[in-house]
């Protein structure tokens, strides 16, 4: 007899079995519409590759892997695409994802299976080829694509691969009476994978309170050299690091997988599916699935198509809606509700359990912590769970993160126990994704910080060489002066020098410009031309004096002097008319776009924040009449002047759309009217 | 019809708090019977008091922070805190003195710092002490227990509690006060000297002790708290005790037989120190706590001032559970086992 | 010497401490220049807390000129894209009390995504020009759109269009994004502490 190891933590519900173990595996039937959801797996949701309309055969793949960790999704029965559109699926958000809808066309023809007759002659990565295109994803519960468990390269080599026929949670029958029904089927599963991944031994897991599973089991793995290993019933035993360490008393690290230590699981249902893939060519396109609870009059084991309605596989079972007030997809420790009886089952659909009110009743209202510690006793991975909801609840992530918050596996075990009827595993649940979201939003805040700050140092390399661009030039021109300098006579040397005066100054001006207001410019050209006035009217009396040969030369200058003189004083004045109040200098225009937009979108707000709503709908309406009316002028005067249509129509559409918010605001102005 | 939409797991298992508290009572039973054989009704009226006046103070303060009183009163937590007071008070205690422990217990230790499960210190403990540093007097004046001495009726019990004035009842030391004020060469003279020595710990408290150990082993057959912190608070004690008794000499600290079934130390190891609010929670943490309970109960009996020393020891290790927790987090699934301290 | 000081205790005492001081100081001295720890400047950090979002709500061109401004004393409320819980995270590192956000520089609101019009915009390229993380793809004359998983929802390219095509929608609830929330502490009575903090809310 093998050793087998004990776990800490564990609890003892009620197992409620037997209901469903009166009758053995009935066939559901082929319902009128399947619904197959994209995303059964763990993984990229597959991709259709039909189209609506099209008639499908039964095994037909319908969507496409879509990459390394995906499956594929086939046809469970002959029939038409009749959609591809968002339904409503088994989730506990009660949101809809992409299914596609088939309508039976109650033939349920096949398409042609191709068997392999003797799988040790064929290549292991075909064997493995298969596996995957027959869409097998992990059917106890999280679906991972078997395929890529069985391809992980891990550093050791896998020693043991065990096969978990375990079943750990009340009410769930569908491997126990696959185990008692169809054990040769999962040995010959067994002998597919430990082909595949040669481990040193094989053993199939299973709790001490299914005997009759346990014999038979040991009946069809007589002289295959699989053990059959019994282990005493406890609550979470069917957890795969659970297992694992009751199996090999070895425990995964904490992040890794079970591979790391040399150990693949694989549930029961996993191993049927695959043996249904090798030898008989079949795809995985139906399941066993337990309908039990005390809402269904005849609890049993259905083997259904995946796809099947939830509601159609109660109505075999007897569904009495009416006593029933929450359905649950999986069993009562781990399961989750689903927002509808018409959502599809899946490939990791085991259980639907519809309880009846005094079965499963509504949980009472939480009490206060009161320490007790009954759920570190209870919990199978050692946490305590009390201090992580402690944590939780003060949204001290970071302390329950290291409190090994992500080595919890949210198997319930610690609601269980809680004499304060705390929900546990929602504040848990709550806490992991609002971590995991607190570093998805850091990831992007640095990769828009990233983003940004490569912009900024764009622009300011652009900026830089445009500069270097002015000054090149600018270098050119005065290089090609200098030569011309060189080469022209003497005399114009000094004409040059005052030319290039003139424009240095001029550039410095234009380049400080800003700095130097308007008026400043306008006041320093009226006192230079009066001065030049005035030095070229002494001169001129002077000439006149002397009686020189220049006085008219000089009368010409001083009039146009003075004649400058009236212009620079009338552009003074008509700008000290235009800004009323020149000691103060207008303010720098705004060089930047965005800043311009930032400083608007600030003193608007600061207006609004002393507004009423009223006040604040009847300004928006009024900015938005004041708009509609200029996209109105707009468009007639691109009508008139015959624009291009297609911007006619863009006009046309911001008409239409600024109508509306138009019409919007002044029902909101209304409102805020009435208020 | 809309179906309900919550997260797993759905089904519960049956202990609630409630049971639990309701557990504890049932458990101080045993206890209280023999206290009443022993030493009269007064530990009966204390508790009937103190109970009346627990309810009373946590509907006050229940009001006052504005809760649904019938939620938080079904919890039966201030009925506990008021049982383990009554017991711990000296019988026939004047009305007034249960009142300001019950007053420092629920209002004090208990709401001031948010109400059950958050309050730091074991509120029975926290009015206990507060009337142990008040009223001296009064909470080391133990009436004579049978045997030693004429037990009182009920109607006296009840005049000692509401016409103090009125019962001139006769007190007498505690074996732990004497042992601490003890001038005799030899245990066996101070044995022989004082009959409410009794047999091995106390005229009375040794046979009340053995009930509350019953009580105790019955709580942990019912698993509402496990057997590391009190286990290991009676195991330090017993060691301490045998460490420094030399088989009689006065100027040892009594037998460990003596230090187990005197004073508050089996009320204590079950129903103080098992209190799991204010205690550590890791089994480690529990084991740590306990021990030091135990450590410190022995050091104050032999060298404190005060004779007993639970109320003491208790309060000072609720200081340091927080702090032993942190270093006592069990090794998670996974998690390497040469972590130390993890 | 020696007598001098064996003479007067007093003197001693001083040269003793004064002694002392010297050389603890010198050790102090050595350590500080020696090992100095070569933290995050602070600016970098607070950089680190804003959200990225770049959208100028905070009056700043930008999260790091906020940043920078927050290092000379600005106040840390300013930023409705990090919400209170990065007013806190600001206020942790930089060991001040928390205020409450500023409403000024508007509220706290569910993570926004630009989405262009495609059918109306005309090409103009203006909110290419404003975006500050170059997440709107398009040339001039050319239709124009948002890079969805690069836009911080800043707001910054809504008011540049000239034919409004620009609509900031709110980030849709996937089977990815949707998570459980943290129970209810009013509707179930979790908590006791908790409720008190929303009574006084309240008040």
């Amino acid at each position: 007899m093998r050793k087998v190891f004990d776990f800490h933590g564990g609890i003892h519900p009620a197992e409620n079995k037997h209901q469903s173990l009166r009758t053995p595996i009935a066939s559901a039937g082929v319902p009128a519409e399947l619904i197959l959801p994209l995303s059964q797996h763990i993984g990229a949701p597959a991709e259709p590759i039909v189209e609506v309309g099209q008639r499908v055969l039964k095994g037909q793949v319908v969507a496409a892997a879509s990459g390394f960790v995906s499956v594929p999704v086939h046809a469970p029965t002959s029939g038409q695409v009749t959609a591809i559109e968002d339904r409503l699926i088994a989730h506990p958000s009660g949101l809809s994802a992409p299914c596609i809808v088939i309508t039976s066309d109650g033939l349920d023809q096949w398409q042609e299976c191709q068997p392999v007759a003797d799988y040790h002659s064929v290549d292991k990565a075909d064997l493995l080829a298969r596996i995957r295109d027959a869409g097998i994803a992990g059917m106890g519960g999280a679906g991972f694509p078997t395929a890529v468990k069985l391809t992980v390269k891990p550093q050791a080599p896998i020693a043991t691969l065990i096969l978990n026929g375990t079943e750990c949670e009340p009410y769930i029958t569908a491997d126990d009476i696959l185990m008692r029904e169809r054990a040769q089927h999962i040995i010959e599963g067994a002998q597919i994978l430990s082909h595949l991944i040669e481990p040193s031994e094989v053993l199939i897991g299973i709790e001490d309170n299914k005997p009759e599973s346990i014999a038979a089991m040991q009946v069809a793995a007589q002289g295959t050299g699989i053990e059959i290993v019994v282990f005493p019933t406890k609550y979470p035993s069917g957890g795969e690091k659970q297992l694992i360490e009751i199996l090999t008393g070895k425990q995964v690290p904490s992040g890794g997988l079970p591979a790391d230590i040399g150990v693949i699981c694989q549930n029961v249902g996993s191993a049927v599916a695959v043996r249904d893939a090798i030898l008989e060519g079949k795809p995985l396109i139906s399941r066993v699935v337990t309908v039990t609870g005390e809402a269904v009059e005849e609890p049993q084991n259905l083997e259904a198509l995946i796809g099947t309605p939830m509601s159609y596989l109660l109505q075999t079972a007897g569904y009495q809606a009416a006593k029933n007030q929450r359905l649950i997809m999986g069993g009562p420790m781990m399961g989750f509700t689903v927002p509808d009886a018409d959502v599809p089952i899946v490939k990791t659909t085991n259980c639907i359990l519809a309880p009846s009110a005094a079965e499963l009743p509504a949980p009472p209202p939480a009490q206060p912590c009161i320490r007790c510690g009954m759920c570190a006793e209870a919990c199978p991975a050692s946490l305590l769970p009390q201090q992580l909801f402690w944590f939780a609840q003060g949204k001290e992530f970071e302390k329950a993160e290291q409190h090994n918050l992500f080595d919890c596996i949210e198997c319930g075990a610690c609601s269980y126990v809680c004499p304060s009827t705390i929900p546990l595993v929602q504040y848990y649940r709550a806490a992991k994704a609002e971590v995991i979201q607190i570093r998805q939003d850091a990831e992007k805040s640095e990769h828009s910080r990233l983003r940004f700050e490569a912009r900024q140092a764009r622009k300011e390399r652009e900026e830089a060489e445009k500069e270097a661009k002015r000054a090149a030039r600018k270098k050119a021109a005065e290089e090609k002066a200098r030569l011309a300098a060189e080469q022209g006579d003497a005399q114009e040397d000094p004409i040059q020098a005052a030319i290039e005066r003139a424009k240095a100054k001029k550039a410095a001006q234009a380049s400080g410009g800003d700095a130097e207001s308007e008026l400043e410019k306008l006041e320093k050209l009226v006192i230079t031309t009066r001065k030049r006035l005035e030095t070229a009217s002494t001169k001129l009396e002077a000439a006149k004096a002397e009686g020189s040969e220049h006085v008219d030369a000089l009368q010409l200058g001083v009039d146009k002097t003075s004649a400058k003189l009236a212009a620079a004083e009338q552009a003074l004045h008509a700008y000290q008319q235009a800004n009323p109040s020149p000691d103060i200098p207008a303010p720098a225009a705004p060089d930047d776009a965005a800043q311009a937009a930032i400083e608007r979108a600030m003193a608007a707000r600061q207006a609004d924040a002393a507004k009423s709503p009223e006040e604040k709908a009847r300004e928006s309406l009024q900015k938005l009449e004041a708009r509609l009316a200029k996209s109105e002028a707009r468009l007639q005067e691109g009508r008139a002047a015959g624009e291009e249509e297609k911007i006619i129509i863009a006009l046309e559409s911001t008409v239409e759309r600024l109508r509306e918010k138009v019409a919007a605001g002044k029902a909101q102005l209304k409102q805020a009217e009435t208020c | 019809m809309s179906l309900m939409r919550i997260t797993s797991p759905h089904a519960h298992g049956p202990s609630r708090t409630s049971r639990v508290m309701q557990q504890v009572l049932l458990a101080t039973l045993p206890g209280v019977i023999v206290l009443t054989h022993f030493f009269g009704f007064g530990t009966l009226v204390n508790i009937f008091w103190a109970g009346i006046l627990a309810v009373a103070f946590e509907a006050l303060a229940l009001k006052l922070r504005k809760r649904p009183l019938g939620f938080y009163l079904g919890d039966y937590s201030a009925l506990v805190t008021a049982v383990l007071l009554g017991i711990a008070l000296p019988p026939y205690s004047p009305w007034w003195l249960i009142a300001v422990g019950i007053a420092s217990a629920i209002l004090l230790a208990k709401h001031l710092y948010g109400g059950l499960g958050y309050n730091p210190f074991n509120p029975a403990m926290v009015g206990y002490v507060v009337l142990l540093i008040s009223f001296p007097v009064q909470m080391t004046s133990w009436a004579p227990p049978r045997g030693a001495g004429e037990l009182p009726g009920l109607i006296d019990a009840l005049q000692a509690c509401f016409l103090p004035a009125s019962f001139d009842g006769v007190t007498m030391a505690t074996p732990l006060d004497l042992l601490k004020q003890n001038d005799s060469l030899l245990m066996e003279d101070l044995w022989q000297a004082n009959p409410q020595f009794g047999r091995w710990g106390g005229l009375g408290w040794e046979w009340a002790s053995i009930a509350f150990l019953a009580g105790g082993l019955w709580l942990l057959y019912q698993r509402v708290f496990t057997w590391h912190a009190p286990l290991s608070m009676l195991a330090t004690l017993t060691l301490m005790a045998a460490l420094f008794y030399d088989g009689g000499s006065s100027a040892s600290g009594g037998s460990p037989l003596f230090h187990l079934l005197s004073g508050a130390t089996m009320f204590g190891a079950f129903f103080i120190v098992t209190d799991p609010v204010s205690s550590a929670v890791s089994v480690r943490g529990r084991l740590i706590y306990g021990a030091l309970i135990g450590l410190l109960v022995y050091l104050i009996r032999i060298f404190g001032n005060y004779p007993d020393a639970v109320a003491f020891a208790v309060l000072i290790m609720n200081l340091a559970a927080p702090f032993i927790d942190q270093y006592t987090q069990p090794r998670t699934y996974g998690h390497a086992r040469q972590g130390g301290d993890r | 010497m020696y007598a001098l000081i064996a003479q007067y205790p007093l003197l001693a005492a001083l040269f003793a401490l004064v002694s002392l001081g010297a050389v603890f100081g010198a050790i102090l001295g050595y350590a500080a220049v020696r090992f100095k720890a070569e933290g995050n400047p602070i600016v970098d950090q607070i950089n680190a807390i804003l959200p990225q979002t770049q959208c100028g709500q905070c009056g700043h061109p930008g999260c790091r000129p906020y940043a920078e401004a927050i290092a000379a004393g600005e106040e840390i409320n300013k930023c409705p894209p990090g919400g209170q819980a990065g007013v806190q995270a600001l206020a942790d590192l930089l060991d001040v009390e928390a205020p409450t956000l500023d409403e000024e520089h508007g509220e706290e609101k569910v993570p926004h995504v630009a989405y262009i019009h495609e059918d109306d915009c005309i090409g103009c390229t203006k909110c290419i020009q404003a975006c500050p993380v170059d997440a709107i793809l398009g040339a001039a004359k050319h239709m124009h759109t948002v890079i969805v998983s690069e836009c911080t929802g800043c707001d910054l390219c809504v008011d540049p269009c000239p034919v409004d095509c620009i609509d900031m929608i709110p980030e849709d609830e996937t089977l990815r994004s949707w998570h459980w929330q943290l129970p209810d502490p009013n509707s179930r009575q979790v908590d006791i502490i908790a409720t008190d903090a929303a009574a006084e809310a309240a008040a």
